[in-house]
């Protein structure tokens, strides 16, 4: 049993990048559901995302053989960008209107 | 093969170790240093992964991009003279029990199920040219979409963020 965990430990495959990702996604769940601060919950969402390019990576690694995958990873850091200045351009604009963004305490649609 | 197993570690290491600090860490600041090691590591995955491209899209676009993006977002929206870093954290209980019920069925069933595995070969080869062939046969109008979509953002983060001017 010990010589098949050890054997298991010394060769990363594709369980082990499916593991870690499992892992980032988790904690980016943490931190979307329990974090006040807004800024903290695109954090959190920007952990998500990364745990899921590096399922696409692995999974184009290992099980394809082609790269389609990767293209996929593409289009989500893409993705990711524009989701980033558009939500924190929100965040600013509530800043100013607010004077605070804390998820919580925004609970006005209007002043 | 040895110093691959020795750098995959490495960078599990950091990368897990930097993201629970971005999570569990009050002082948002250090949050989002941190986040810089996990985009760090999660990089240096992509190049275990034989992903070089993707690797390097992840150096410029996250750390040169998305990570500024937010720490400009941390300084504009903290009162960073009155040292009101400090950020807290609510519903800690049951977020720690739905968290920990996800992770678990989540690496139950990577364990529990059995990849179609191809062969993977060993030897390196070049991403890039490949990835651009691909941008621009197959995957043509999802490449044309996203640019638009750039766009949009961009002007869309422009509009939004902009004071607004009295109407004079």
């Amino acid at each position: 049993m010990a010589q098949e965990i050890i054997q298991l430990l010394r060769t990363p495959g594709l369980n082990h990048f499916l593991i870690i990702s499992g892992i980032l996604f988790s904690l980016g769940v943490f931190a979307i559901l329990t974090r006040r601060n807004a800024i903290m919950v695109l954090m959190g969402i920007e952990l998500v995302l990364n745990a899921a390019n590096i399922n696409f990576l692995a999974f184009s690694r290992y099980t394809s053989g082609t790269l389609d995958g990767q293209v996929i990873a593409i289009f989500v850091i893409i993705l990711a960008a524009a989701e980033a200045a558009i939500a924190l351009a929100i965040v600013l604009n509530i800043y100013q209107n607010f004077n605070t963004v804390n998820v919580d305490e925004i609970n006005k649609l209007k002043d | 093969m040895d110093l691959y197993i020795i750098v995959f570690y490495l960078f599990a290491l950091i990368t897990i170790v930097s993201a629970a600090v971005v999570v569990i860490s009050k002082n948002i600041v250090y949050s989002a240093f941190a986040l810089l090691f996990t985009f760090f590591g999660v990089a240096g995955l992509y190049v275990l992964l034989m992903a070089d491209f993707l690797a390097i899209t992840q150096l410029l676009i996250y750390v040169g991009g998305i990570l500024v993006l937010i720490i400009f977002g941390v300084m504009l929206t903290t009162r960073v003279i009155q040292v009101d870093m400090r950020t807290s954290a609510i519903q800690t209980v049951p977020a720690v029990i739905i968290v920990a019920a996800l992770a678990g069925t989540l690496i139950g069933m990577f364990w529990s199920t059995d990849w179609p595995m191809a062969p993977a070969s060993q030897a390196f080869e070049k991403t890039t040219p490949k990835i651009g062939e691909m941008l621009l046969t197959s995957y043509l109008l999802p490449f044309e979409i996203a640019s638009v979509v750039l766009l949009v953002a961009l002007v869309g983060a422009a509009m939004i963020a902009r004071r607004e001017r009295k109407a004079s």
